[in-house]
């Protein structure tokens, strides 16, 4: 008998499976799966399909609701969603973004190789664990009052930069320069600000963490040139966290503020977490000002724990900053929406591209992209599990043109959490990293097993798909050495 | 209907839902907190030292279960407060007056398990049919 999905599902190319708009009555434009015939069978599993179909449903969105080949089931959008509406006359959905605002990464390199750090990676992983504030309810070191809180969330890594918190160059080389222009913290709510002021700095729990990496396969050398990235064994640390409870409370505000506001605006969606508002509205603009607000706090977030890195490298390795070539390469947002032009049927359109568990993959020569990347393209950091590795990849033309610049962002979830916590215990995990020569650190071990191994998709297939579906380009890849989780 | 269960978990790829149950929805809405609470920690490990009012207000009776979740995260969030028992003072369909019982977090006792970002509207109920049963889905 052929897969249920066989029936719904149009083959676009070996890459790409098309939800056609029978799928289900009120979408506009139909579905986009890019995903190998082999995970169909477990996107069809979940209601992968409902989703990304749920999307379509948004008024102004061209030319098809997407989803990454890390999709798995979200809350509303799936999580690996791409959706691009138009400024014109379509809407902006808070969901489409997620309570993570700007979730991302952050990658700084090293010219350390794995056999100097192999020995230390206890006292590192230690250090790391000690300098940057993790876990639930951890409070940040830093002590930002009201109007400071305003100026992060109006000028993001550069307040950082401007108070000792890295430099110049590190912002040169943030998605947006780390701050997303016409922010105006008079649209986050003063309950948004009480939960941001204490966790600015934090790294936070769940599937955000820190990891010391080395290099395991260079796949483009010029392309790592660019990076910086020279050798196997060469050691990088990937920072992965977001905008905290200021984020979280932004978007439970603008959910239920556009739930009000749908039908005045004669909008149907089939899912409440949906709700939304045209972009040109006053309450959607709000959002778009609100959520600028909670990036620019987050890629401040991400500069102060980037800088607290730094001084732990230089804490147990007692070399300095320069000597050890502590640069970072790129910081990437994978839960955002962004005012892009795009070309759509041959007609250059303003558009409001919401990547929902999705990064941005511009192709060389885009003027959004800083001039160190300018000739190779914008770098895409993929992290994978703790236990398997992470991509640095590039974006690319055809991405472009069929994927408004986006890829995938990490290896997607397969099993819930507490199916993984069943399976193995957070000192199982432990031990079975050990195994693997990785050190971790973790607040919470039972949040630990909720983050084994087994929960993820293998990353190396699902980057091996953006591949080959050319939506980005590998370049490198690289395994963990020492994992700080909250 | 004989509810044996306060309320249980829904698995989820990503995230943790909570079925939640009682003898109207009232009730219900007690069970999905106290629920919520036991996903952040043993709810048995909580003590009754302190207590906060609570007030939320919602266009509609599923908005005000979301609503009403989300105002305790808040506290969480904020205040650093576990709760375990909920007083519901005033319930409509659009309203809810309520006083929870807790007290802060003390690492020493408490051991923290999962934080929770926001009670979504994804696959959000409110059934009156058999009693009460609410469901609700958390981003973890």
């Amino acid at each position: 008998m052929s897969a249920p999905w066989k029936q719904v599902l149009n083959r676009v190319d070996d890459y790409c499976w098309e939800i056609p708009t029978s799928y289900k009555e009120g979408m506009r434009v139909p579905g986009r799966i890019y995903a190998s015939e082999a995970m169909l069978e477990h996107i069809w599993q979940e209601q992968v399909f409902q989703q990304v179909a749920n999307v379509a449903f948004l008024p102004g969105i061209v030319p098809y609701s997407m989803a990454m080949p890390d999709v798995h089931w979200g809350y509303g959008f799936p999580i690996g969603g791409v959706a691009a509406t138009r400024v014109s006359d379509g809407v902006v959905s808070p969901g489409g973004v997620g309570f993570d605002i700007n979730c991302g990464v952050r990658l700084l390199r090293t010219n350390l190789t794995a056999e100097e750090v192999g020995p230390r990676i206890e006292k590192l992983t230690t250090e790391l664990y000690n300098n940057v504030p993790s876990g639930l309810g951890s409070k940040g070191r830093l002590r930002v009052n009201e109007k400071e809180l305003d100026e992060v969330m109006v000028r993001g890594s550069a307040w950082a930069a401007e108070h000792g918190y890295g430099d110049a160059e590190d912002v040169e080389v943030t998605e947006e320069s780390g701050c997303i222009r016409g922010a105006d913290p008079g649209k986050v709510s003063a309950r948004a600000k009480q939960r941001g002021i204490p966790q600015l700095g934090t790294l936070g729990s769940g599937n955000h963490f820190l990891e010391v990496e080395r290099v395991s396969e260079i796949f483009d050398r010029e392309a790592a040139r660019a990076m910086g990235i020279n050798e196997v064994g060469q050691v990088l640390v990937l920072i992965h966290c977001g905008s905290r409870g200021l984020g979280h409370q932004v978007c439970t505000d603008y959910v239920a503020l556009l739930g009000r506001v749908v039908q005045k605006y004669g909008i149907s969606i089939p899912d409440r977490q949906l709700a939304c508002a045209p972009i040109q509205s006053t309450e959607g603009q709000s959002y778009l000002e609100a959520m600028a607000c909670a990036a620019n706090y987050a890629w401040t977030n991400r500069q102060c724990i980037l800088h607290w890195v730094r001084e732990s490298l230089v804490s147990v390795f007692s070399k300095s900053r320069q000597e050890m070539g502590l640069e970072q390469v790129y910081d990437v947002a994978h839960n955002i929406a962004k005012l892009e032009k795009h070309t759509v049927d041959g007609k250059r359109l303003d558009l409001c591209v919401h990547r929902k568990g999705a990064t941005r993959a511009f192709p060389a020569g885009h003027p959004d992209i800083p001039e160190a990347y300018r000739k190779v393209g914008q770098p895409v950091l993929i992290p994978g599990d703790m236990g398997r590795g992470s991509y640095i990849a590039l974006g690319t033309e055809t991405a472009m043109r069929m994927t408004f610049g986006s890829t995938c962002h990490g290896a997607g979830r397969v099993q819930s959490r507490a199916a993984a916590k069943r399976s193995q215990r957070g000192a199982d995990v432990v031990r079975a990293l050990a195994d693997k020569g990785i050190t971790v650190r973790a607040g919470s071990m039972s949040g630990l097993a909720e983050e084994a191994s087994e929960a993820y998709k293998d990353v190396d297939e699902v980057v091996d798909i953006t591949h080959r579906a050319g939506i980005s380009r590998k370049v490198v890849r690289a395994v963990p050495m020492g994992v700080v989780k909250g | 209907m004989l509810v044996t269960k306060d309320f249980e978990l829904i698995e989820h790829t990503a995230d943790v839902g909570i079925m939640a149950y009682g003898a109207d929805v009232r009730e219900a809405f007690v069970n999905a907190a106290r629920g919520m609470f036991s996903l952040i920690t043993e709810l048995e490990s909580i003590r009754e030292v302190e207590h906060r009012d609570v007030e939320v207000t919602a266009p509609d009776v599923e908005s005000l279960l979301a609503a009403w979740l989300n105002e305790l995260i808040y506290l969480f969030d904020v205040e650093n407060m576990l709760f375990s028992r909920f007083e519901i003072t005033e319930f409509s369909d659009t309203c809810l007056r309520a006083r929870a019982y807790g007290e802060p977090v003390d690492g020493s006792r408490h051991k923290l398990k999962v934080g929770i970002k926001a009670a979504t509207y994804h696959m959000l109920e409110v059934d009156r049919s058999n009693g009460g049963r609410v469901r609700v889905l958390f981003d973890i």
